[in-house]
């Protein structure tokens, strides 16, 4: 993959760069030695590293606005950094950039049940922030799977999602406002506890925008009260077509689970072989929850599985306990662990039409064989959100080349059948250059526009998102 | 007044590019709270469904097809549009038809919004034409999407001024087997809001919740037979009540239809549901009527009152819908935005439609001008 050569000028900035940060910083808030600036060479995306020429690790939206004043006047790219669990390199540095960290800024400032949100610094754990409500029964509903360590501020950098967002919505439909700092230091107030404001949807053009537009230090999220229970029901087909009419049948029929989890065949094996959860050895398995009082629950699941009985299940296993609700997401909460077990492998994040969810999974068998590599599907079918895991031997050489070209095959695949590049993860670095199959060079320039009304110098994580030759002339300018 | 109706994207593009003068665009024109009285550019001769799975719960459509079009496809399939977009007519007192593009132009949503979210929620991709003339796109037909920037978003509620919508996707959700309302009687405003907070911070998922002054209280609860009496069973239990079959009486919350034909200025604000009481008692307003829980509020005012000078001291943001045209030329029309934001706005708008061709009538100075 890559990254433009670092600045020379820029380089020879960093004396005075740090002098500057440390008038403005407290002394551990300033990391510049190279044995330390280390720590931050790298996001979830482990395959790239380059150790930043700062970071700095403010506590305060003002600090994060004289940070980004001193920045911009001195010319130095910035790249913001929640807490670094990108699958995609959002967070990857370039030698010549300062790491803008918000771990630090993990505060809860409001908490307002009548109201129904909570306000939080930005870099607040997303786990914790349902462990700041959950006492009163409320929780935040977003869940993607690194949610115990990823912060807010990727959160919505990302726009991320979660097993549980067919139901919930994903950050921008969670997210009411932010207190955000544009690269001059301007601090700017955008949404907030009410609904919906007038004007031009900026927050949402902000969540999403992969720390190109600004620095969110503080956000408002909405909360919800716990439903009283969930179960899930488990079931299996022995084709991939069964399946994902099935699917489609139960979203149909009117019943909102809260998530559809797909596994095929070799992610199946792989997990019971790795968890032994005891499922079906079967072609296709669906995980379907819903929600709801213990009597709620048993009306959606006899619709559903009375749905999938016309679809001759090979197994059909509704829990009944906490018990075996825990026995049926074993195998799915472990699949990403198994699968890593065999060997090393690229998730890919690709959505597609849940119509076109056959045709896609028969296309990815054929590419494996045609590339020697094996290929598990696990994902939440509901809407179509495919997580294919390529396996490659990362030691043989050649095999990580191979693995992005199959990446890459699939994931036109997923734009040519009316889908998208990626569903939670985020573009990054890793799908940068693939944009030009989704978009057409038009397409790119509008949404550049935008980041040069925010970021003028593109000073911002300047890199990622757009292919570098699409950038080019707006990053040198 | 000069009316451009371009049949084909490649026509629309073409008369954009072309365009000498600013103009007004619309939709049907139902939800104009005034007019540039210039050129009128509308979509509404961009007609039709392009593609609708009822499995994948999505539907694409150009965006001049007549939302009455869209309704009446989804109906047949036992779907909706979940976000229950107003219609404006009665209001405003307009004729016309309203098309799908112009609801989601102006992000419209009504009650169900503070359940499952509003129209620009549903979005899921669009095409459209800019002010330089190009054909541009964002988002797709997925329920998930994040390659790129959302301009989805962006373009969502962007009224005709970044660019003409030419074709929308958007997401659908199925019909509920079974609606109810309890309807709670002899709640003043204060207790009422307290009422409806309390049931949208139940787990007893509540799709509507609105307040009319006079009339009541309201709780809608939505979905499968067993599950909607047990949840309404509940909220009666915590709240009291009585429990009514149907839904019928949301479409006129929903169109706030106890301010139609009636004068007076017609104000929309979104605020925080617990300030919902206190700003209606300080706006000096004739009649009220609250929705999403509180926060959202109708108000009717006596013509000319500068409502957002009496409840300065709250966080909110407030329209001023209807009004005649001395009150619409001295207070702006959209809650105006901090200095900071207005300049983000303001170059998002620049580099949108750089010639300055788009104009509402908010605009009309400019569009004068030339």
């Amino acid at each position: 993959m890559e990254m433009p050569t670092p600045n020379p000028a820029i380089l020879a900035k960093k004396p005075r760069l740090v002098e500057r940060l440390l008038r403005v910083l407290p002394q551990d808030a300033v990391i510049h030695l190279e044995a330390e600036t280390r720590a931050y060479e790298c996001d979830a995306l482990t395959a790239y590293r380059c150790p930043p020429m700062v970071a700095v690790l403010p506590s305060t939206t003002q600090e994060v606005s004289d940070i980004l004043h001193i920045c911009h006047e001195m010319g130095v790219p910035v790249v913001p950094r929640g807490s670094g669990t990108s699958l995609a390199g959002g967070a990857l540095p370039t030698a010549d950039c300062l790491i803008l960290g918000v771990a630090r800024m993990n505060a809860v400032l409001e908490t307002d049940y009548d109201n129904r949100f909570i306000k939080v610094q930005s870099g607040r754990t997303n786990l914790s922030v349902t462990g700041a409500v959950q006492e009163n029964d409320f929780f935040y509903a977003p869940d993607p799977s690194s949610q115990l360590a990823c912060s807010i501020a990727g959160n919505i950098a990302m726009n991320s999602g979660g097993a549980h967002c067919l139901k919930y919505g994903v950050t921008t439909n969670n997210l009411m406002g932010v207190t955000m700092v544009l690269m001059d230091g301007t601090v700017v107030e955008i949404g907030g506890a009410h609904l919906d404001a007038g004007g031009l949807d900026l927050l949402g053009v902000i969540c999403g925008s992969e720390g190109q537009l600004g620095v969110v230090t503080e956000a408002t999220l909405r909360i919800l009260r716990k439903p009283e229970g969930a179960r899930p029901v488990l079931m299996g087909f022995d084709s991939n077509e069964v399946a994902g009419a099935c699917v489609s049948d139960i979203i149909k029929a009117g019943v909102l689970p809260v998530a559809i989890e797909f596994m095929d065949r070799p992610c199946i094996r792989a997990t019971e072989a790795f968890a032994k959860a005891g499922y079906p050895d079967c072609e296709a398995l669906l995980i379907v929850e819903v929600e709801g009082s213990n009597s709620e629950i048993d009306e959606q699941l006899e619709k559903i599985i009375a749905i999938a009985r016309r679809h001759n299940p090979v197994e059909l296993r509704e829990s009944k306990s906490a018990d075996e609700s825990a026995r049926i997401w074993l195998g799915r909460k472990s699949a990403f662990g198994a699968m890593g077990q065999i060997n090393d492998y690229m998730c890919l994040d690709g959505t597609i039409p849940v119509s076109q969810l056959p045709y896609v999974l028969r296309r990815i068998g054929e590419m494996s064989k045609e590339y020697g590599l094996d290929v598990g599907n696990v994902f939440h079918a509901g809407d179509g959100n495919m997580h294919p895991l390529i396996l490659f031997d990362a030691n043989k050489p050649g095999d990580l080349e191979l693995c992005e070209a199959m990446g890459a095959d699939i994931l036109k695949l997923c734009v040519e059948v009316g889908g998208c590049l990626t569903g939670e993860h985020g573009v990054g670095i890793e799908k940068r250059d693939l944009m030009v199959d989704q978009f057409a060079p038009d397409d790119l320039d509008i949404q550049m526009a935008v980041k040069d009304v925010f970021d003028p110098q593109w000073l911002l994580n300047p890199a990622k998102v757009f292919p570098l030759a699409a950038s080019d002339a707006r990053r040198a300018a | 007044m000069n009316m451009i109706t371009p049949r084909t994207e490649a026509e629309l593009a073409d008369c954009i590019a072309g365009a000498q003068r600013p103009m007004q665009v619309v939709g049907g024109g139902t939800r104009s709270v005034g007019t540039t009285g210039g050129v009128v550019l509308t979509s509404r001769g961009l007609s039709g469904i392009s593609l609708y799975e009822p499995g994948s719960l999505t539907l694409v459509a150009q965006a001049g097809t007549p939302l009455a079009e869209i309704e009446a496809a989804l109906s047949t399939e036992g779907q909706r549009l979940p976000f229950e977009p107003m219609d404006h007519r009665g209001l405003l007192s307009n004729t016309g038809e309203p098309t799908i593009g112009g609801v989601f132009a102006a992000n419209v949503s009504g009650p169900r919004r503070i359940q499952v979210g509003a129209a620009r929620d549903f979005l899921l991709g669009v095409r459209f034409v800019d002010g330089t003339g190009r054909i541009l796109k964002n988002g797709g037909r997925v329920m998930k999407n994040v390659t790129g920037y959302d301009l989805v978003k962006l373009m969502a509620g962007s009224k005709g001024r970044l660019g003409v919508i030419s074709e929308v996707a958007f997401k659908v959700l199925p019909l509920p087997e079974v609606m109810v309302t309890l309807v709670i009687k002899g709640l003043d405003d204060m207790a009422a809001v307290r009422a409806l907070s309390q049931a949208l911070g139940s787990p007893f998922e509540v799709s509507g919740a609105a307040h009319w002054p006079g009339q009541g209280t309201f709780l809608r609860i939505e979905g499968f037979a067993g599950s909607v009496a047990y949840r309404a069973g509940k909220l009666r239990e915590m709240l009291g009540g009585e429990i009514e079959e149907g839904a019928q009486r949301w479409a006129g919350i929903r169109d706030v239809a106890p301010f139609h034909g009636v004068a007076g200025d017609i104000w929309r604000l979104s605020v925080k549901p617990s300030d919902a009481p206190e700003i209606v008692a300080r706006s000096g307003a004739q009649e009220a009527l609250y929705d999403w829980g509180g926060g959202l509020i109708w108000l009717r005012t006596a013509p000319g009152t500068d409502l957002r000078g009496r409840i300065a001291a709250f966080q909110r943001h407030a329209t001023l819908l209807r009004a005649d045209a001395e009150t619409l030329a001295r207070l702006p029309v959209e809650q105006p935005e901090p200095p900071a934001v207005a300049t983000l706005s303001a170059g998002i708008r620049a580099k949108f439609d750089p010639r300055g061709i788009f104009v509402t009538h908010t605009d009309v100075p400019q569009a004068t001008l030339s």
